[in-house]
Parts: C-alpha cells; structure tokens; sequence
C-alpha cells in the first residue's frame, strides 16, 4: 500500500499511468419507469476515501448498493480490482458495508458481532480471537467487548459498526451516512478518528453523505450527485473553489450568482455585463464561449469585502444596503440591498473584540472583491 | 352540582370512593376474571377435594356444620388414586406428546408461511394474512368432520391414490394418532403463523444485509440472525398451539383411534361415564399446574432474557 502512494503521490488521479482500484463504467439503474442512477462511470484509486455527495433521492445511496451488491445493475459494469462484480452475490464481493443504521445484530455482543464475518469465512478460533481483539483497540472499544448493542451509546455504536465492516480486511468499504446519527460535535471528532483509521489501514473508502461538511472533512476527492448522476468529480478545493456549473457551486457552501451577458473576451480574462450588480464584473480567467452569450458570475460570502469607506484597489466594487446582520460568534453574516434589489451575503471575520458592531442596519455600505474571487459558471 | 352532566357526577362521585380512571380500567378485566376464571377454578379445586357420592350434585360437601362444629372434610385420596392408575399419568404423557409432536410440525410448517407473508409486498400481505384466517369462518366441528371424509378407508385420499394407482388398497388413516395430528395441526396452523408474521415483518432488512455482506450464505443468515431475532415469535406461535391442543377433545374423540390417549379424553370420561367429579375435578386440576408451571417458567426466562437485550 505504502509502495502504491509513494508511486503515484498523493494525487493517484493526476497520475496518466494510475490504475483505477474501482472502476463504475456507464452503470445505470431503474426502478420501473425512474431512473435512479443514471449512465455514472466513475474511477476510484487505491487508499482514496471517495465522497459521494448529494441530496435525498440523488441516487448516490443506490450506487452504494450496487457496489456492494443489494442491487443489481440495470445496465453498466462495476470493476473492483481487476474483477468484474456482474452476477456475484453480496457474501462472495471484496467489500463490506457499514450501514446507516449500523445494523448490529441485537442478540450478539459487540465481540460476536465483529467475529461474525470472521467465523463466516472458517478461520481458524484463534486468529478470530486475535483480529476481533486487535480491531476492539483500534477503534478504543476494548472494554466494551461483553455489551450488547443496546447498552452502547450511538458513537459507540458507530464505533462498532465501523470495526465489524473492517475486520475482513474489505478491499473496499463503503459507508452510508456514516457519522449521520451522532450529534454535532462527535461528529466532528469522529471525522478525524475515521481518517486516521483509513489511512493506518490503507482500506480504499466510498463514503455516501448529503452533508457538505462531512464530505469536505473526510475525502481525498468528492463526487457530486444530482437526478442520478454525477455533476463534478473533484477534490473538496476544486469543488468548492472551480464548480463547474451553478448546481455545484450553490449546492457546495453559499455562493451570490450574478446573472449577465459576456461584455469582453479577453486572452486571460472576461467581462460579464451585470445589470443586476450595475457594473461589468471581471474575472480573470478565458471561458469557452461568445460576446453576448448569457453565463453567471458566482461568487462566495467570505471572500467579499464591505465597508463604509474606501475599498481600495479591489478590482470589482459596487454600493448597497444593509439589510440583515447575523452575528455568528466567529463571523457575522451581513445581507446587503443592492441599488437594483438584489440582495448579495457577505461573510466577515470578526477578527478585533468588541461591543459594537461598526455596520448597523440601514447603512451605506462598499462592497467588492478582488478578480480572482468569482467564478464564470455557464450551466 | 346537580346542573352537571350525568357522566362527570358518575365521575367525580366514583372520585370520592377513590376510583380513578386508570383503576377502572384495571378493574374490569379483573373483575371478569375473578367471576370467570378464579371463582370456577376454586369450585373445581374444592370439588376435587371431596368424596364421590350417589347424590345430586353427586359429592360429599367438604364442609359441615356438626353439633355446632365446623367439620372440614379434605379428601386427598382424588389425587392419590391418579398416582396409582397408570391410565392417567400414560394420559397426561400421551397429551404432552402430541401437542408437542403437534407443535413443531405447525412450527415447521408455519414459519416459512409467516416469513414468505412477512416479505410478500405490502399490498399483498393482508389479503394473504385473510386467506391465513379464513378457515376460521367455518365452524371447527364441521372442519374436523371434513376431514374423516378425507381420510377415511374409502375418503378422498384413498380414492385418489387408488385411481392413480399408487397404493392397492386403502391406507389406514382415521382412527389413528396420524389423523389426530393432521387435524391438530390443520387446526390451529394460524395461531402459529399470526405472532410469527407479526415478528417477522417487524425484522429490519438491514440484519439480513449486513449479515449477506460479512459473508454469510442466505441459509447461515437464517439460522443466525433471522430465527435468534424471531424467537419470541416462535415462543409465542408455539404457546398457542401447545397449550390448547394439550386439552383437545374434541380432534383425538372424532379423528383418534383406541390408542389415542388424551388428558381430555379422560377427563371426560370420569366426568360425563363414570360420574366421578371429584377425581374429574382433580385431572383438571393437575392439567393446570403441568401446562401452568412450565409456562411461567419460559416467561420467567424470557423476560430474563428480555431484560438483557432490551
């Protein structure tokens, strides 16, 4: 494993010669008249954990499912390993599934309950003894070996579910929803326990998730789902600073999309006319597309600037009025009118303590971001 | 007070004898079961324990009024005399072994009828629980009767399995411990299948997924998680069918033989042949305690078994 990252770094699909560890080539699934998944063909390295990020309904928990085998394909091929998985049953595929629900058997105790895939497979009573022991302490549940899954608490639980699914020394491990149930703030702790599992064990993830938060925590790189298909495969950076299309950019963290018509196409820059923001927004970078053709400028909240004085030399500047102000503790979140009606979010820093905020509603305000913030979207 | 309504002065004077409605509640099926089931049984227990007599009713009263003495008279020789004729204990063995004989082919047969419900679609599964049900709109005496056509010498399986050729001449079925299973366990099938389905459709697909995906054949899968998660269902299933076919009468005196030795046969005979109620009286009662002992035992282990898992 350790040899297969120093080969291709850390980025296994930026490598040309890489082979793909899972390969999901045009793999589509109906039930009856809708299409859940719909022609997604994706490409997985070895040691990736790979998010799959969407909301309800998008399809993203049912190709889960056909990769561990509840479901069969209606059309398409999934390739773990060099193996294709057509026509192989759930028990005989590489993969083990940590389920939403987690899924313990209530009537074992957690050492049955991660001994189970063990003794499925005949090994020998000693060595299921070792691998049960070895995987409780991984995943710090040694004390809780003799409970059953009623006396746990839901982390624990969780805990658990992640050591049984891991024991087999899966080939792939899929996760649905896997930190779903805790509240907050385990979730935030386990995230990194999780990754840190992942990567002393070398095991290649496919994580199933509609939090954002969770997918940009825990993955190497995410896949975007809609309507049963996949909208930008990318790292968390790329997806959340490069989306490809509005969908993305509005589904991944807040975003101001101005609406306009292509002013100037320059070498390494455009001009989008924006009647909405009253001024031609410049973004510094070319796009594939001519003068007048209608595209969206998309820009986020933190990466705006407002004052009441002077902004200085930022390259896109307008006026407006504050309409909302949301303190947040660690930012404040402001909503500004502009003079057209629009209303654009800006996120600030609140970077000084004090007693008072300096923007109070009603006022007048600057308002601007520097070229490289925005983003041209045209679908 | 008097302008209330009739129902919160029923109310609040049941209030002033300290009724509240929570007790009410609690009230009425003790009050039913006191009149129709402790009273009775008392009745039974004291019968048992006095002596047979050429009188009407035909027993000797246990208490009397002598020379201004109570004068109690217990009669213990009732159960004595069952200790010494064999006939009764080979009875109460025979009962118990039937119904459970009984009790597992109901299971055997039940179980994957529950669980094939169970997973049938939704909009399916009432209409197949109906067809489950159905036989019970047809009174039970004609359904046992039906069955003597089946099987008797010259019945309908006979008939078909001569005609085609298979047998020679006709298998001796009625009068038989056979037919007394087959109409034992045609009986009361749906008191096995009904708990069962009601547990197993509550059983999270999830268990049967996670088990498939750790490597288990579907058939390891049943026998490990989906029977250990159904067990109070079969409990359950298997009470209801145990219990009443351990008193049957009525299924051993139309479809059983000579050999067929049941408590409830018994018990009729020293009831309605022998006259005897007081050695009738004590069959019924020591039915009682053999069906009621080893039932609050399985409950005490289950909900030992309960408090663990739940």
């Amino acid at each position: 494993m350790s040899e297969a990252i120093a080969v291709t770094g850390l980025k296994p699909w930026t490598d040309p010669n890489a082979v793909p560890f899972l390969k999901i080539n045009n793999v589509t699934k109906k039930f009856g008249a809708f299409t859940s998944v719909n022609n997604v063909s994706l490409e997985i390295y070895k040691g990736e954990i790979f998010c799959l990020l969407g909301g309800s309904g998008c399809g993203k928990s049912t190709l889960l499912r056909m990769l561990s085998g509840f479901e069969d394909l209606t059309s398409g091929q999934i390739i773990i390993d060099g193996q294709d998985q057509a026509g192989i049953p759930p028990y005989k595929r590489p993969t083990n599934m940590m389920f939403q629900s987690y899924a313990l058997f209530p009537h074992m105790t957690v050492e049955k309950n991660i001994a189970y895939g063990l003794k499925r497979d005949g090994l020998p009573r000693a060595e299921i003894a070792t691998r049960v022991t070895d995987m409780l302490s991984l995943v710090q549940m040694g004390a809780f070996a003799a409970r059953k899954p009623h006396q746990l608490s839901g982390g624990q639980r969780q805990r658990v579910a992640l050591a049984r699914a891991l024991v087999k020394k899966p080939k792939l491990l899929l996760l649905d929803e896997p930190l779903g149930a805790l509240d907050k703030k385990l979730r935030e702790e386990t995230q990194f326990e999780l990754i840190k599992i992942q990567e002393s064990l070398g095991v290649t993830f496919v994580v199933v998730t509609h939090d954002q938060q969770e997918a940009m925590t825990l993955s190497s790189r995410i896949g975007v789902m809609t309507a049963g298909k996949i909208v930008q495969v990318g790292t968390p950076r790329e997806i959340y600073e490069y989306p490809q299309n509005r969908f993305v950019a509005d589904f991944i963290g807040s975003v101001n999309i101005f609406e306009g018509r292509i002013a100037e196409d320059g070498e390494s820059h455009v001009v989008v006319a924006c009647p909405e923001a009253g001024l031609g927004i410049y973004v510094p970078h070319s796009i594939a597309g001519v003068i007048g053709q209608k595209v969206a400028v998309a820009v986020r909240p933190e990466k705006m600037q407002i004052s009441k004085g002077d902004l200085g030399d930022l390259r896109n500047k307008l006026s407006g009025t504050i309409d909302e102000i949301a303190y947040m503790g660690d930012s404040s979140v402001y909503q500004i009118r502009l003079d057209s009606g629009k209303r654009v979010r800006v996120n600030q820093s609140n970077l000084f303590r004090s007693e008072e905020s300096s923007l109070n509603y009603g006022d007048r305000v600057n308002l601007g971001w520097a070229g490289n913030a925005g983003i041209v979207v045209t679908s | 007070m008097s302008s209330l309504p009739l129902g919160s002065r029923i109310g609040s004077l049941l209030g002033r004898m300290g009724l509240k409605g929570r007790l009410l509640v609690i009230a009425i099926p003790t009050v039913w079961l006191l009149v129709f089931f402790l009273i009775p049984f008392l009745v039974v227990a004291k019968i048992s324990f006095s002596e047979a007599a050429i009188a009407r009713p035909p027993y000797l009263p246990i208490v009397e009024w002598i020379d201004g003495f109570f004068r109690v008279n217990l009669n213990f020789n009732n159960y004595l005399f069952l200790l010494e004729d064999p006939l009764y204990l080979a009875a109460y063995l025979g009962s118990v072994k039937i119904a459970g004989v009984a009790t597992l082919i109901a299971l055997l047969i039940g179980y994957p009828m529950a669980y094939l419900i169970a997973r049938s679609p939704p909009d399916q599964r009432n209409l197949l629980l109906m067809l489950v049900v159905l036989p019970f709109w047809t009174s039970f005496l004609l359904r046992v009767y039906a069955w003597i056509g089946f099987l008797k010498g010259n019945g309908v399986i006979n008939n078909l399995l001569m005609s085609i050729g298979i047998i020679d001449e006709p298998l001796v079925m009625l009068q038989t411990d056979f037919a007394v299973y087959v109409g034992i366990v045609y009986t009361y099938l749906p008191f096995m299948i009904l708990p069962l389905y009601a547990n197993l459709v509550k059983l999270d697909e999830a268990y049967l997924e996670a088990s498939s995906d750790l490597g288990a054949l579907p058939v390891t899968t049943f026998f490990t998680v989906t029977v250990p998660l159904s067990l109070s269902g079969i409990i359950a299933g298997c009470m209801l069918v145990f219990i009443p076919a351990v008193g049957e009468f009525v299924i051993p005196a139309l479809l059983g033989g000579p050999d067929t030795l049941m408590i409830g046969q018994v018990l009729w005979n020293e009831f309605f042949s022998n006259r005897d109620w007081p050695v009738a009286s004590s069959v019924a009662i020591v039915m009682l305690f053999v069906l009621v002992i080893p039932i609050m035992l399985l409950r005490w282990a289950q909900s030992a078994g309960e408090g663990e898992s739940r």
